[in-house]
C-alpha cells in the first residue's frame, strides 16, 4: 500500500500545528463560533450531540494492521473503545472532547493518517472498490489514480471553499462497485478501441436531498488528463456553484441547471487552458504510485481444504456469503461483517480492531479495507487457511454470514448521535435484524440491500437501497419514509416512495410485508430488486396500505 | 498603530486609497429560511445608480470600483498612465464580461478583490483566471473579510498582497504564508506539482 515519503510525513506534521494553533485561537476567542466553523470542519471535526464527533480519512479505505491498533488505541483512550466505519470508507469517533482534537491527530500522524478534508465544503476522502486490485475484471488498480487524486486535492489552494462538499469516486473495473454515478465526479475506467486506457467522467450525480444520477461528460478522456479535467470541473463549479442555499449547493444543481452541454462547454473552455499543463499526469509518476501496491508476495499451487468442511453448515454458509473470488487461483477475499444482530451498523470495537488487525497479519499481508457498504474486508486470504480464519474470528463475533443480505443493512449514526438527523436510524436497523433472525430464511430472500439514513443528507444513501427507509420529521415525532427499487452499480437507479410513512414500531413489519410480497411474486432465481423492476410498486402498495386499513 | 497590509512577506504601508460604492439600499434577501450571504456570480450589483453616484478623489493612488472605472475611463487615461489607479471588483462579478470595456489589464499596476465572507472561495479561482487566463502581472490583492487561515491559498492562487481584516493582527496573519512548506498540486505560484519539482 501507499507509504508516504518525507513530502506526506511534512504535510500531515505541518498541518497538526496548524490546526493546533487555529483551535488555541478559538479557545482565546479570538476566533468566533462562525470562523472557526469552516476551520474545524476542514479537519472532520463536528459540534454533535453528545460530543464533538471526529472523521479520521481512509483513503480509498485502505488500512495497514498498524494502523488499524492505532484506531483501536484512540477508540480507548479519548473515546469510548468503538468507532463507527462510514458509508464514505473512513471512521468516526463519536464521543472525543474537543481539547484532545489535536492531540488525536498526532497519534493519527505517527501512523500516517489523518483527518484532512473529512468534512466541510471541500474535496472529501475519494472512494473507490473495495476488491480493488484482486478482482479478474480490472482495467487499473484504481488505488493508483485515488492516491494521485488524493494528493492532488489535499490543500488544493483553489478548492479551499468550494459552495458544498464535493466527492469524488473512481472505478477501475467493469462492474461498478464504486458508485460512481451517484457522485459529483465518477471516473469510470475503459479500454479504448485502441487498446489504450480512458476513462468515461459522470458529473453532478449524488444523494442527498435531490438524488440524482449523474451525466457524462467526457466520453473519453484520455487518462494523462485527469487532474486538469476535474480541475477544469471544479473551477466551472468553484465559480457559478449557488452559495445562496445551501440545499442548493451541490454541483448537481448547477449541471441540471445550466443542462449538461451548457456546464460541458464552460468545462471545456477552462479545460483548454490548462490542458498538458504541469498537472498532467505522466507514465513515470503513475508508475511510481502504482508501484506502492504492487503485488504481495502470492504463494503458489495452494491446495484447496475446503471439501472438508462441506457438511458444516455454518462454515458453508459464511464461505459463500462472505467470500469473494480472487484474481489469484488459492485466494479469496474475505468480509467480516459489522452488522450482527445487535451491533449498531459499521461499528467496531476496539477489541475487534485489534482481533481483525492480528488475523490480517496472519492471514492477508498485513492490510485491510473499508467496504461503503461499512465492513471489514481481508483482500488475500488462502483458501486452505479460510477454515482457520473463521474459527478464530467467530470469538470476536465477526462471521455473521450475511454480507449481501437483507440484515447487511447500510445505516447513518442517525439521531442518536447526529445532529443533523430528523431521526433514529440505528434501533430501525436493529430492529429489523431482530426480526429476520433465520439464517435459512435469510438466505432464501438472497441479495437484498437495505440502507438506513436518519435524514435527507443520505449518509445511509437510502436513494439506491433495494429497499430504502428515510427517516422524517412530522410534527416533532419520528415516521419513515419507505422507497423500493433502488440500485446501486452499473445500473445505478433511485428508489420510488411507495406511500406515507410508518412509525419505529411499525417497520420491520412493513419490510416483511415487502418480503412476502416479493416471495409470493419471484419466478425461480429471481433477484429481489429484478422482481420489483418487473412488477412494479403497485403490488407492494396494495399489500401494504390496503392490509393496514383493515387491521386498523 | 501598524499596518493591515501584507506585500510578499512584509507588513507594509498602504498607499492606495480604496474607493467606497456609493451606498445602496440592502434588501435583505432569504433562502431555505436563511439570509442570504453571498450574491450569485454574475448578479447585477453594484447598480447603475451606485456606480454614478461613486465619488472618488481627484489626486493621488486610487483603486476604483471596476464598473466605476470603466464610466469615468476616458477622463482618466492621463491618471492611468501615471500608474495611479487600480481597479477592485467583488467575487460576484464576472472579470470575462467586462474585459473588452477595460482592455489590457496590465495597464493597472493593481487589481484587489473583495471578499465578502470568509468562506466565499471563489476569490480563490478569480486569482487562478486573472494570472493564467487573463495573464496579470502586478499586484493583486485580496481584501475583506480576509484572515490568517486564507492567505497560504490566497497566495497559491496567484494573490500577492492582502489586506488584513481590521480587527485582527497582520503580524500574526503573516506566518499563515508558512503554514505548509511543500504543496502537492501545481498551482498559480508555484506551477510545478511536487513530483515534477522533487525527486521522490
Amino acid at each position: 500500500m501507499y507509504k508516504y515519503d518525507h513530502i506526506d510525513q511534512k504535510i500531515v506534521d505541518e498541518r497538526v500545528n496548524q490546526y493546533q494553533n487555529q483551535l488555541d485561537r478559538y479557545l482565546n476567542k479570538e476566533l468566533s463560533d462562525e470562523e472557526f466553523r469552516p476551520l474545524r470542519l476542514q479537519n472532520g471535526l463536528y459540534i454533535q450531540r453528545h460530543a464533538p464527533m471526529l472523521r479520521v480519512a481512509i483513503p480509498y479505505g485502505l488500512l495497514s494492521s498498524n494502523q488499524l491498533f492505532k484506531l483501536a488505541d484512540i477508540a480507548d483512550k479519548y473515546d469510548r473503545g468503538y468507532g463507527h466505519f462510514s458509508t464514505r470508507q473512513n471512521i468516526q469517533f463519536n464521543w472525543p472532547k474537543l481539547e484532545d482534537s489535536p492531540n488525536i491527530l498526532r497519534a493519527l500522524a505517527e501512523v500516517e493518517m489523518h483527518a484532512i478534508q473529512t468534512s466541510g465544503n471541500c474535496i472529501r476522502n475519494i472512494t473507490t472498490d473495495q476488491f480493488a486490485g484482486v478482482t479478474h475484471d480490472e482495467i487499473i488498480d484504481p488505488r493508483h489514480i485515488a492516491e494521485i487524486l488524493r494528493q492532488w486535492s489535499t490543500f488544493h489552494p483553489e478548492f479551499a471553499l468550494l459552495p458544498r462538499k464535493f466527492k469524488i469516486a473512481i472505478t477501475g473495473s467493469k462492474k461498478d462497485r464504486a458508485l460512481v454515478q451517484c457522485h459529483d465526479i465518477g471516473l469510470e475506467f475503459f479500454t479504448n478501441k485502441n487498446n489504450k486506457m480512458a476513462i468515461k467522467v459522470w458529473v453532478g450525480g449524488g444523494l442527498g436531498r435531490t438524488p440524482m444520477i449523474g451525466s457524462v461528460i467526457k466520453d473519453e478522456l484520455q487518462w494523462e488528463h485527469i487532474l486538469t479535467y476535474c480541475e477544469a470541473i471544479l473551477r466551472v463549479y468553484n465559480l457559478y456553484g449557488r452559495r445562496d442555499n445551501i440545499f442548493k449547493a451541490r454541483i448537481k444543481i448547477l449541471v441540471k441547471s445550466l443542462g449538461i452541454e451548457a456546464f460541458k462547454k464552460l468545462v471545456e473552455d477552462e479545460w483548454k487552458y490548462i490542458k498538458d499543463g504541469p498537472n498532467t499526469i505522466n507514465t513515470e509518476e503513475l508508475e511510481r504510485v502504482g508501484g506502492y501496491f504492487s503485488e504481495p508476495n502470492y504463494k503458489k499451487n495452494i491446495e484447496s481444504n475446503l471439501k472438508d468442511y462441506e457438511n458444516e453448515k455454518a462454515f458453508t454458509q459464511w464461505l459463500s456469503k462472505c467470500t469473494n473470488t480472487h484474481k489469484k487461483k488459492g485466494y479469496r477475499a474475505v468480509t467480516f461483517s459489522l452488522k450482527a444482530t445487535g451491533n449498531a451498523p459499521g461499528d467496531a470495537s476496539s477489541s475487534q480492531m485489534r482481533a481483525v488487525a492480528n488475523l490480517s497479519e496472519e492471514y492477508s499481508f498485513g492490510e485491510i479495507r473499508v467496504s461503503h457498504e461499512q465492513n471489514l474486508i481481508l483482500a488475500d486470504v488462502q483458501e486452505d487457511k479460510l477454515y482457520e480464519l473463521w474459527v478464530k474470528a467467530k470469538k470476536h463475533h465477526l462471521i455473521t454470514p450475511n454480507i449481501g443480505l437483507l440484515t447487511d443493512i447500510i445505516c447513518c449514526p442517525g439521531g442518536d448521535f447526529c445532529s443533523l438527523a430528523n431521526a433514529k436510524s440505528i434501533p430501525i436497523a436493529q430492529s429489523i435484524q431482530e426480526l429476520f433472525n433465520d439464517m435459512d430464511y435469510l438466505h432464501d430472500i438472497g441479495n437484498l440491500n437495505i440502507n438506513i439514513s436518519g435524514c435527507m443528507n443520505a449518509c445511509g444513501h437510502h436513494h439506491v437501497g433495494h429497499i430504502g427507509i428515510l427517516g422524517v420529521d412530522k410534527d416533532g415525532s419520528e415516521w419513515y419514509q419507505v422507497t423500493l427499487g433502488g440500485n446501486q452499480g452499473n445500473f445505478a437507479s433511485i428508489g420510488k416512495v411507495i406511500g406515507p410513512s410508518f412509525s419505529a414500531e411499525e417497520m420491520p413489519f412493513i419490510v416483511k410485508k415487502i418480503i412476502e410480497v416479493y416471495l409470493n411474486n419471484r419466478q425461480e432465481e429471481e433477484l429481489f430488486i429484478d422482481c420489483v423492476s418487473r412488477i412494479g410498486l403497485e403490488p407492494f402498495k396494495n399489500y401494504i396500505y390496503k392490509e393496514s386499513e383493515v387491521s386498523e | 498603530m501598524r499596518s493591515q497590509l501584507i506585500k510578499g512577506r512584509n507588513i507594509v504601508k498602504d498607499d492606495w486609497i480604496t474607493a467606497e460604492l456609493a451606498k445602496a439600499e440592502q434588501i435583505v434577501r432569504m433562502q431555505a429560511g436563511r439570509v442570504v450571504a453571498f450574491k450569485l456570480s454574475g448578479e447585477d450589483y453594484p447598480t447603475n445608480e451606485q456606480v454614478s453616484k461613486t465619488i472618488f478623489p481627484k489626486k493621488g493612488k486610487i483603486i476604483l470600483p471596476l464598473k466605476v472605472f470603466i464610466l469615468h475611463q476616458e477622463k482618466l487615461r492621463g491618471r492611468l498612465a501615471n500608474e495611479e489607479i487600480g481597479i477592485w471588483f467583488s467575487t460576484h462579478e464576472e472579470i470575462h464580461k467586462f474585459i473588452k470595456a477595460i482592455g489590457d489589464l496590465n495597464n493597472f499596476p493593481l487589481i484587489a478583490i473583495h471578499v465578502e465572507r470568509f468562506s466565499d472561495g471563489r476569490i480563490f479561482s478569480i486569482g487562478n483566471q486573472l494570472r493564467n487566463k487573463y495573464k496579470f502581472k502586478n499586484e493583486l490583492r485580496a481584501f475583506g473579510d480576509i484572515l490568517k487561515d486564507q492567505i497560504f491559498f490566497l497566495k497559491r492562487s496567484g494573490f500577492n498582497s492582502y489586506l488584513i481584516r481590521e480587527d485582527r493582527d497582520s503580524l500574526d496573519a503573516i506566518k499563515g504564508l508558512d503554514d505548509f512548506s511543500e504543496p502537492y498540486q501545481g498551482a498559480s505560484d508555484i506551477s510545478n506539482p511536487v513530483w515534477r519539482r522533487i525527486k521522490r
